[in-house]
């Protein structure tokens, strides 16, 4: 069994609103193995960001505060360090990417200044030193004549190269673990394939974990060995991709697959759609939270949590028809 | 081609938007080529579906015609009169027929405006001008039922927009449209804001409500899977020009222009066996800016497979077969080629 890069364990983060305790991450594990690419599925709100931001603890607080769990990285808890202590981990051995590249770079300093600050704090180098590895990582994720473009602004830059940009800085020094959040949302699919691609080449060569944030389940397809599947705050479904695509548990993934129209489909049925709409987080009760939108809901349903529990080797489900009567007690 | 008319007829459509310099003596310096010449069809009950990436022009396009530009050229008629030519008073009558749904659910509904008031306003407006006749209670009664057709509660018309979550906001953009009986609606990105689950329950309405009512779709999107399950028809678009336009099942299973091939290479699809075999066209570079004028193909800096000629000449669009137009010169005989 190969060693744990990153283990999260019963993490859980909640905001205080006006209208109550928004439990917006509530009690979520998965581990993390060097040179893997773990996908985490959902769609808004179920607290897929919130789980990356915990991690590197990027919670603001007040509202929000991570309540309870752990992030063992290298054998240390991330959520148990100073300030200053995790300086030294963000942007160096756990590195993102945001969804907006624009709103992530600075609009007034030069892509030079912002690339060569970052490494210059992490690593022993000069100023010197510190941009020919940047110009380095530019010209490795393709960004054309990097040694004028390293001198340009942010806006000079269109989405897809800012793109290439925030990678190259996340990369800059030799991360063990880069989140990308929804990387490619913003973008076009042509670009979208290019940022993609590039992702993975990248991960490969340097051996980086990668965890890929995304809410479309076909950039999960392409590029995840394993997978999450979150709604409403948990992880309802934890597989090996392939094993996941082939045969889905929870009613909730099985009906997140089939509503996605697709290319390779000739027939023209209707589409699936799971009724209804995901639930208020606020003072969620003790219950599945899919129970009312599930056509196979239970009594039991209504009134317990079906906890992740292994099924088969190495798949995870939080439902309660992949529970013997033992398991209800 | 049957013998009835297109019910919408675009022809050389171009809606080209000035750049000005000088801050009290504005002069024109150029003009960004949103939507720059193009021609189609749209026969009554069927779905032209329009797609391309962000800045090709098609919401441009929708916008030119239902006449929220006034387009730079060209004319699109609705049932054989030309919408840009009309009169203000003609076109008023005319644009009942035309509707728009679009993309932001959030930004597209007054916040400040009850569901009841929103949906009322069009049969309101109309009733005023004295094109329809509607008393108050039967505008009330047009409201309750046009809500329940698009899966709302009737009981909700006093709320306000921010009380409903975005497909249920899309919901009321939907019946707003609905509310004069158009015969086309013109849908710009109507599913891109919302989640997976939420996509497939409009996806689903917007096609009862066609069979039902029979009703035309100009529908716009980016997203190919998408366009592919509503649309009869497509239309790619690249930089503001139609670059192939067909019957959708030929288009998705015989793609001619190689951009069309290239962006169904790169859409994504959900099943890792398929995904991960799948043998992808990657463009390289960007979009180029709209705003220089082209006298070559406008795909041709992106293109894998081009061509000297493709640099100096404008492809026209040929006719492949009878409901597949592609402009690409690879498509065209080479004895035909200009010199």
């Amino acid at each position: 069994m190969k060693e744990k890069l990153l283990e999260v364990k019963g993490l859980a983060t909640y905001f205080k609103t006006d209208s109550g305790v928004v439990k917006a991450v509530d009690g979520v594990s998965f581990d993390l193995y060097p040179g893997e690419t773990l996908g985490i599925v959902g769609e808004s709100g179920c607290g897929k960001s919130v789980t990356n931001l915990s991690i590197m603890k990027l919670i603001p607080s007040p509202p929000g505060k991570i309540v309870g769990g752990e992030v063992i990285f290298k054998g240390e808890d991330i959520l148990k360090k100073s300030e200053e202590q995790l300086r030294k981990i963000r942007g160096n051995s756990i590195s993102m990417i945001f969804q907006d590249p624009m709103t992530s770079l600075n609009p007034f300093l030069r892509i030079s200044t912002q690339m060569i600050e970052t490494i210059v704090l992490h690593q022993d180098m000069s100023k010197a030193e510190a941009k020919k590895k940047a110009i380095e990582m530019l010209t490795l994720v393709g960004i054309p004549a990097p040694e004028k473009r390293i001198d340009s602004y942010p806006h000079q830059f269109s989405g897809g190269m800012r793109q290439r940009v925030m990678i190259a800085m996340a990369l800059s020094c030799n991360a063990d673990v880069l989140i990308a959040d929804e990387p490619t949302t913003a973008l076009d699919v042509t670009i979208q394939a290019q940022i993609l691609e590039l992702i993975d080449e990248l991960s490969k060569k340097l051996n980086t974990s990668v965890i890929l944030i995304t809410h479309d389940l076909g950039v999960v397809a392409g590029m995840c060995d394993t997978m999450c599947v979150m709604y409403a705050g948990r992880i309802v479904e934890k597989a090996e991709t392939h094993a996941l695509f082939a045969k889905p548990l929870h009613p909730y993934t099985t009906g997140l697959i089939q509503s996605v129209p697709r290319l390779d489909k000739d027939k023209k049925q209707r589409l699936f759609s799971i009724e209804g709409q995901p639930p208020n987080l606020i003072d969620l009760p003790d219950c599945c939270p899919f129970h009312p939108r599930c056509h196979k809901a239970m009594d039991i349903c209504r009134t317990k949590y079906p906890v992740l529990t292994e099924v088969e080797p190495g798949r995870e489900v939080a439902c309660w028809l992949y529970r013997d009567k033992e398991g209800e007690r | 081609m049957s013998n009835t008319k297109p019910l919408l007829e675009v022809k050389n459509l171009k809606m080209h938007f000035p750049i000005e310099e000088g801050i009290l003596i504005k002069r024109q310096v150029g003009a960004i080529r949103a939507v720059d010449g193009i021609s189609f069809t749209v026969n009554s009950g069927e779905t032209l579906g329009i797609v391309g990436e962000s800045g090709c022009g098609k919401s441009t396009t929708a916008r030119a015609i239902a006449q929220l530009y006034t387009p730079t050229d060209g004319e699109v008629l609705f049932e054989g009169k030309d919408l840009v030519t009309m009169s203000s008073k003609e076109l008023l009558k005319t644009r009942k027929n035309i509707q728009m749904i679009f993309q932001d659910p959030y930004a597209s509904l007054d916040s400040r405006m009850t569901v009841r008031t929103i949906i009322a306003e069009p049969l309101e407006i109309y009733s005023r001008t004295g094109i329809m006749k509607m008393t108050t209670e039967e505008i009330e009664q047009r409201v309750e039922e046009l809500m329940e057709r698009v899966g709302l509660s009737r009981f909700y018309k006093n709320r306000y927009p921010h009380e409903f979550s975005g497909g249920q906001r899309q919901r009321i953009g939907i019946a707003r449209a609905l509310a004069l009986n158009p015969k086309i609606i013109l849908a710009d990105e109507p599913v891109s804001a919302l989640d997976v689950s939420i996509q497939s329950q409009i996806l689903n309405l917007l096609s009862d409500l066609q069979k039902e009512m029979g009703l035309t779709y100009i529908f716009i999107a980016h997203d190919l899977a998408v366009i592919e399950y509503i649309s009869t028809r497509v239309a790619v678009m690249y930089l503001g020009k139609i670059v192939e336009i067909s019957e959708s099942k030929a288009l998705y299973k015989n793609p001619l222009h190689p951009y069309t091939q290239a962006l169904l290479s790169a859409a994504p699809i959900p099943d890792p066996l398929i995904e991960r075999k799948r043998q992808r066209i990657i463009l390289t570079g960007d979009v180029p800016s709209p705003d220089v004028e082209r006298y070559g193909c406008y795909f041709y800096d992106r293109c894998p497979k081009k061509m000297d000629h493709c640099k100096t000449h404008i492809p026209p669009m040929e006719q492949i077969d009878e409901n597949h137009q592609v402009a690409c010169w690879l498509h065209v005989d080479k004895a035909k080629w200009p010199v």
